[in-house]
């Protein structure tokens, strides 16, 4: 089979698996509805492997493919088809999409397992599936805009997974609302595109862009600033990032999935895809890497005074993803994607593990009741750390490895990039303190009452789960996590996914170092051959004296949060004491959910107040009502000729023929 | 005989028709005065087309005889139907059209 083939194929199996197991609901018991789901999955990560396989054994330069199914729409200069195409780029998407999404399914099943929504869940999730790889392969601006909304509903159907929950409805409005913002963003994009270049095609609009923009023309730097704000929702960046925290409502595989490892880095993706016009828009693509710049630093210093865990990770994962943006739009289009990978793997686990600690504290998020996990849970906090170890660039994990790439690069590209360097390393070095702060504050120390009872008996607590937000009673007979809680190390899948992730988070990196191997930028390197940042390459001893760097300041981190949060424990309250203000401003998450309120919701709110009041009472009301008495009051003059009376009719009648022939007696004479 | 008498007389019948049925009220009457309004006409078609000399306006007259025969077939019958169900024969009792 060709790679085409292949792409189909790992195409077509997780829409399969969706809508058997949602058509099966009734029939197929749970676990045959997990299996399928996972099984689904699973092969369409093999069919990746093949597509992978088929690449390889073509040339460099030969390894893509466009392949349409039949016309999607067509009509006079408008010629979309249901196309596909496969480079190394969608390839290498397609295989972290599968690859981590497998897993995920798998821990699903253990995690998932006393659910009431477990044939929903899967369903729900291997139709996100399916639309992650649309996105990624789609062969036009159509079928990625498709793809696009595919995964925002996928992302709002699961944030909402607990519907009784009033938090999580919410939070799947929030999300799906700026989802739709970034959704309009692209769709006028491809409108723009349309306009200027005559195609949705990639091929063709990408072959074509040179010769018809000129650099930062204000069309191609409006195309690229319209982009870049479906990235930006996508993958929650400042402003647009409000939802993902919310986002966290969601039932734990849902934020591993879609909000820390693949949909979320969508955005990533698509200035990937599209950097030809990016070279073309210098103005767009720096806009793009100071605001992602801006989305690492803000999302970390918030990330360090967070309490509920699963949030804490989620800004962890928009800082994460701040660093991809950076590079994929300054140029380190390779590391972007390299970073992009290893951070699938090492924050899916963290949030894995993250999911089992939230189980055995029967649904408790707040890091300041969880203590001494580390003895109670012993898998799960050995995988925990394998991630933590990973997200803090530790030496030699994956983390650390593909992040100092990025920073190597706008090192090497020099002049105002060395300032995402040196930021970037300040973020790096945030990065370590808050992850280890997380680690040091539930798994050391003495154990909670929850971790106590699960060392006693080795029996999960089973309180009556409250929500933290709200206090109201969480409902289970709707599947709210269900009447009983699973943790890792009850459960075979859910183990064998995270040993996997730990295992990839730990040496995943290790297939990309500097001057040793270089297996994804070389694979990678042909699609972004004809961008001309892709020709700087940091030189390898700068590349591993940034690695040091990285490295040292890592250690720093990790040291600074044992000093806090292990050595000195009371020192975290005194300077939160201290800096109260400062502590306040980060709490509240930069007052960022207020300014929008003020800026956006609520003139919104007054304009609709306002529509309704004065345009609709008076204006529409009036209009409509004028209408009605006028044609009321007509009627009832007319009426009154409707008399009933035969004879008058009659009369009517021949006084009517007596006066026309009168008139024609008149006329003619 | 000049063509006026005949067309006095016409307009008299019709006359006499119109009348009969702006004052009577019962519907047999009525349609009496109907069939009266197209005999009026028919006897003006007929010595007209005595007058010009060819029998097409007598055709007419042939036409009309038909047609007034259907309408006293279907006025019958509608007269028929409001004495079975017991309404008053009085078309200004009847005026269920009042708008």
């Amino acid at each position: 089979m060709s790679a085409v083939s292949w792409a189909w194929l790992a195409l077509l199996l997780p829409l399969l698996g969706s809508i058997v197991v949602a058509l099966g609901f009734r029939v197929l018991p749970a676990r045959v509805a997990g299996t399928i789901g996972t099984a689904a999955i699973g092969l369409a990560f093999v069919c990746a492997v093949g597509a992978l396989l088929n690449l390889l054994g073509e040339g460099a330069d030969a390894r893509h493919h466009a392949s349409s199914l039949w016309t999607y729409a067509g009509a006079a200069g408008l010629d979309i088809k249901l196309g596909i195409y496969v480079d190394q780029l969608s390839v290498f998407m397609l295989l972290v999409v599968t690859g981590v999404s497998t897993l995920i399914h798998l821990y699903s099943v253990g995690y998932m397992r006393s659910d009431e929504g477990y044939h929903r869940f899967f369903s729900y999730l291997n139709f996100f599936v399916f639309s992650m790889l649309l996105l990624v392969l789609a062969g036009n601006f159509v079928l990625l805009i498709v793809g696009w909304a595919f995964v925002g509903f996928a992302s709002y159907a699961l944030i909402s997974f607990w519907y009784r929950r009033t938090t999580a409805t919410r939070a799947g409005m929030k999300a799906f609302v700026i989802n739709v913002v970034g959704d309009i963003g692209l769709v006028l994009a491809a409108f723009l595109i349309f306009r200027e270049i005559g195609s949705f095609d990639y091929g063709t609009v990408f072959a074509r862009a040179p010769h018809v923009f000129t650099t930062n023309e204000w069309t191609v730097t409006a195309i690229c600033l319209l982009l870049l704000l479906g990235a930006f929702a996508k993958s929650a960046q400042l402003p647009l990032h409000t939802w993902l925290p919310d986002a966290m409502e969601g039932p734990t595989p849902v934020s591993s999935l879609i909000h820390a490892a693949t949909m979320v880095t969508a955005g990533v993706y698509l200035i990937a895809r599209t950097h030809i016009l990016f070279v073309l828009a210098p103005t767009a693509a720096d806009i793009a890497a100071f605001v992602g710049l801006a989305t690492l630093l803000v999302a970390a210093t918030i990330a360090l005074v967070m309490t509920d865990l699963k949030r804490a990770i989620a800004y962890s994962t928009m800082s994460q993803i701040g660093y991809m943006v950076v590079g994929v739009s300054i140029g380190a289009y390779g590391a972007g994607m390299f970073h992009l990978m290893t951070h699938a793997f090492f924050k899916a686990l963290l949030f894995m593990a993250a999911g089992s600690i939230i189980a055995a504290m029967a649904n408790e998020q707040n890091i300041d009741k969880m203590s001494g996990f580390g003895r109670a849970m012993r898998f799960t906090s050995v995988t925990m750390l394998c991630g933590g170890l990973a997200l803090a660039a530790f030496p030699l994990t994956s983390g650390f490895f593909s992040k100092d790439e990025i920073l190597a690069y706008a090192g090497a590209r020099g002049g105002m990039y060395l300032i995402f360097t040196v930021l970037g390393y300040l973020g790096a070095f945030l990065t370590a303190i808050y992850t280890f702060r997380l680690i040091f504050r539930v798994l050391p120390g003495r154990p909670c009452r929850e971790a106590q009872e699960l060392i006693d008996t080795g029996h999960v607590a089973h309180a009556a789960p409250r929500n933290p937000a709200t206090g109201e009673q969480e409902d289970t007979d709707v599947g709210f996590p269900g009447a009983e809680h699973h943790i890792a190390e009850h459960s075979a899948s859910m183990r064998v996914a995270m040993a996997v992730l730990a295992f990839l988070a730990l040496f995943g990196g290790l297939i990309q170092v500097p001057g040793v191997d270089n297996v994804i930028a070389n694979f990678l390197d042909p699609v972004f051959a004809d961008s001309p940042l892709a020709a700087i390459h940091p030189s390898t001893s700068w590349s591993w004296i940034g690695l040091g760097i990285g490295a040292a300041i890592s250690l720093a981190g990790i040291g600074v949060a044992y000093l806090l949060y292990v050595l000195r424990p009371d020192a975290p309250a005194a300077l939160q004491r201290r800096l109260s203000a400062v502590h306040a401003f980060l709490f509240n998450k930069w007052y960022f959910d207020e300014a929008i309120d003020l800026v956006v919701v609520r003139p919104a709110l007054a304009i609709g107040r306002f529509a309704n009041d004065v345009f609709e009472r008076f204006v529409v009301d009036g209009l409509v009502a004028g209408t009605r008495d006028a044609i009321g009051g007509a009627g009832g003059i007319v009426r009154i000729v409707q008399s009933g009376f035969v004879r008058s009719y009659a009369l009517l009648l021949l006084a009517g023929f007596a006066g026309l022939a009168l008139y024609f007696l008149l006329s003619s004479s | 005989m000049s063509i006026e008498w005949y067309v006095v007389l016409s307009a008299l019948l019709f006359a006499t028709g119109a009348m009969g049925i702006l004052i009577r009220r019962s519907p047999v009457v009525i349609l009496l005065c109907l069939e009266l309004m197209l005999n009026a006409g028919n006897l003006a078609l007929v010595a007209f087309s005595r007058m010009v000399g060819n029998q097409q306006g007598q055709v007419f007259a042939l036409v009309v005889m038909v047609i007034a025969a259907c309408e006293v077939v279907v006025g019958l019958g509608l007269i028929v139907a409001i004495f079975r169900r017991r309404l008053p024969l009085d078309i200004d009792e009847l005026r269920e059209l009042r708008g």
